[in-house]
């Protein structure tokens, strides 16, 4: 009887508990953790966990499954993940052609998904959709503060990038500011592992300066190979190729780099330095970029969900909208197009100790949206 | 244009042949002796990589990591063949592919599982770092040079031990007819586990000496492996100097196409517009060229018969 009663009890509680708390939550994380990308896809689900975890948010499920950087395979696991674990949100891809894949059939299957770092122009502008959103930037964003920077700083430049959406974004947007000269501009294969061809093609060019943009192994197997060839020309690039997640394999050939992002570790305010050393203290190594992205993700959900049912779908992309968080970055809130409107900095590499970090040179540009915004109606 | 670049751009071509001959002459030998389509040659490339990433992390030194790797793949290669690939030969090209392909998920779970899913990195040997000027004053990659000529060396090597050595004899006879060397009374067996892990050395070879320009992973191996089927089908399948020749070829041919496809066609497009066709025009060139040659001699280049 007793133990009866307190099942009773016990269940009362439970349900009791459950009114006054918001909707459990299912969350999706596709990512990539294995292979040359391995890194970025890891710095991504630590980041997310970790505001995750410190919500203490019972509600909130978590499923994570790896894509290996292939679409083909995140588009199966989105599959499972819509039909079988039946989550609410998606998030977690890195690379632009996975979320091409994925992202426009989910958002049609009635699923939001809030993208941690991939930001392809085809889903900012006239493709937009009112259960996407977008906690990192636009594709384009970093490589126009390249491109703004180097104004007053070279006159050639050499631009080069992957064959996919997000490296036609990146020279496209370093384009659309930089005023002098480009001497060539280059698409080479992503997951391309050597690059002997465009190295030479660098050393012939006349250039004063070379803008890459190759996240992830490729930038690693680039600069390792640049440094080894013998061409002293200056290197710059977006946040991506210089991030913390390939410092270390990149080593001392990086040091002095300048590169564009919206967060470094140095940062002064709170919400960086509570972020920085939460992280730090769980995971013992310097968050990268990719983490910032998806801890604020992280919390642009749990915010939301706070005060609406995902189920809802109208009053939840309201209540991200509002976007009531304090990130790490500073000031972010929402675009028309629900892509940031964030300041963007120029960092660079420096050594702090033995470890190499990005430190803040200047900041490019002040509440900056991109430039898709407007063909967005929906 | 300047002849400087298109100097070092056939260097580069040269060094990626090369670099795939040491890939195909295992596959083309162990196709042309045992009738063995190997999937899994990519797996032993990627061992040998492991094996010099780890083995010269640990010890400090490249060329002992370079020895490592061969032993490993040559080993690996030799325990697969015992255990597995013993019992293909009779069977179909079908089960040969199915099996040889399982390998190839046993061989890249069993590595990460190991060695874990973020790459490793290897330094090229400080002996063979920098450059060198070459004659007309372009600079070169010191390692990248010393790549073409190890694997000069490694062809003519090949060649020695086919032409003029008792191996060599055995392995042509038994390329020509199987059978009647068995009958004759050599141990064929043997023969075959000594042609597998001989070939598995190569693979692992080439896995190592790459890895010290790019990042060791899991997966490394398949999309060189795809190269290295280009370049046999290419240069007639079975025949070591097809497969020289074509993986000269297919180096060449993609190197270039990779730094002029884009400038023909800024010829009539627009620069943007250039840049991206032509990067994805180069990276179907190769197959565009199998495509061609397998048109006009089905056989391939240099086939037997």
């Amino acid at each position: 009887m007793k133990k009866i009663v307190a099942a009773g009890l016990f269940g009362l509680s439970l349900s009791a508990s459950g009114l006054a708390m918001a909707e459990p939550v299912k969350i999706g994380m596709i990512t990539t953790l294995s292979g040359g990308g391995a890194g970025l896809g890891i710095d991504t689900r630590d980041g997310f966990m970790l505001a995750i975890e410190q919500a203490g948010n019972d509600e909130i499920e978590v499923v994570i499954e790896d894509d290996g950087q292939k679409p083909e395979l995140a588009v199966q696991i989105a599959d499972k993940m819509i039909q079988s674990d039946q989550v609410d949100i998606l998030t977690g891809i890195v690379w632009s052609n996975l979320a091409m894949a994925v992202v426009p059939s989910a958002t049609a299957q009635g699923k939001f998904y809030v993208s941690t770092n991939a930001a392809p122009a085809a889903l900012a502008g006239a493709n937009c959709h009112p259960m996407y959103f977008n906690a990192a930037y636009q594709n384009d964003n970093l490589h126009e503060a390249a491109g703004e920077y180097a104004n007053g700083q070279y006159e050639k430049m050499f631009i080069m990038a992957p064959n996919y959406p997000a490296g036609q974004d990146s020279l496209t947007g370093f384009k659309r500011y930089f005023k002098g000269e480009v001497t060539n501009e280059v698409y080479t294969q992503v997951g391309q592992t050597d690059y002997a061809a465009e190295i030479a093609q660098i050393r012939d060019s006349g250039a004063e300066a070379v803008f890459m943009f190759l996240p992830g192994g490729m930038g690693i197997a680039f600069m390792k190979q640049y440094a080894q060839s013998g061409v002293d020309i200056p290197v710059t690039g977006p946040g991506f190729s210089f991030s913390q997640d390939v410092l270390p394999a990149i080593g001392d050939a990086a040091l002095g780099v300048k590169n564009s992002g919206q967060w470094a570790p140095d940062f002064d305010n709170e919400a960086s330095k509570a972020f920085l050393a939460a992280f730090q203290e769980k995971y013992d190594r310097l968050p990268s970029i990719y983490a910032v992205q998806a801890y604020d993700a992280a919390q642009l959900i749990l915010s939301a969900a706070a005060k609406a049912d995902v189920k809802d779908a109208d009053a939840f992309a309201a209540a991200m909208m509002e976007a009531d968080i304090q990130s790490p970055r500073g000031d972010f809130s929402f675009n028309t197009n629900r892509h940031p409107i964030q300041d963007i900095y120029m960092m660079e590499v420096v050594k702090d100790g033995d470890v190499l970090t990005n430190a803040t040179v200047e900041k490019v540009f002040d509440d900056h949206g991109d430039a898709y915004a407007e063909q967005c109606t929906q | 244009m300047s002849s400087a670049l298109l100097i070092e751009q056939l260097l580069n071509g040269l060094q990626l042949g090369v670099m795939l001959f040491l890939m195909a002459a295992g596959l083309t030998l162990i196709f042309g002796v045992m009738g063995l389509i190997n999937l899994a040659h990519g797996s032993l490339y990627m061992v040998g990589a492991f094996a010099c990433a780890w083995v010269a992390a640990e010890t400090g030194s490249f060329w002992i990591g370079l020895v490592a790797s061969l032993a490993a793949a040559a080993a690996m290669g030799a325990i697969v063949e015992i255990a597995i690939i013993r019992r293909l030969y009779k069977r179909d090209h079908l089960d040969q592919v199915l099996a040889t392909f399982a390998l190839i998920l046993i061989f890249s779970e069993g590595t990460r599982w190991v060695f874990g899913s973020v790459p490793l990195y290897l330094n090229v040997p400080s002996q063979l770092a920098g450059f060198v000027t070459l004659p007309g004053g372009s600079r070169y990659q010191l390692y990248r040079l010393a790549i073409i000529g190890v694997g000069v060396a490694v062809a003519l090597g090949l060649y020695l031990l086919i032409s003029r050595t008792r191996l060599g004899m055995r392995i042509r006879a038994g390329e020509s007819d199987r059978e009647m060397i068995g009958a004759l009374g050599v141990d064929i067996r043997t023969l075959y586990t000594i042609v597998f892990a001989l070939g598995a050395a190569l693979a692992g070879f080439a896995g190592a000496m790459v890895g010290a320009l790019q990042s060791v992973q899991v997966g490394m191996g398949e999309p060189v492996l795809i190269l290295a089927f280009v370049v046999i089908v290419i240069g007639g399948i079975g025949s070591i100097k097809g497969a020289l020749v074509g993986a000269i070829l297919v180096g060449l041919i993609d190197t270039m196409g990779r730094f002029l496809m884009p400038q023909i066609f800024s010829l009539f497009l627009g620069t943007s517009q250039a840049a991206t066709a032509g990067a994805a025009v180069a990276s179907m060139l190769i197959y565009i060229v199998m495509a061609i040659i397998l048109a006009v001699r089905p056989q391939g280049l240099f086939a037997k018969g």
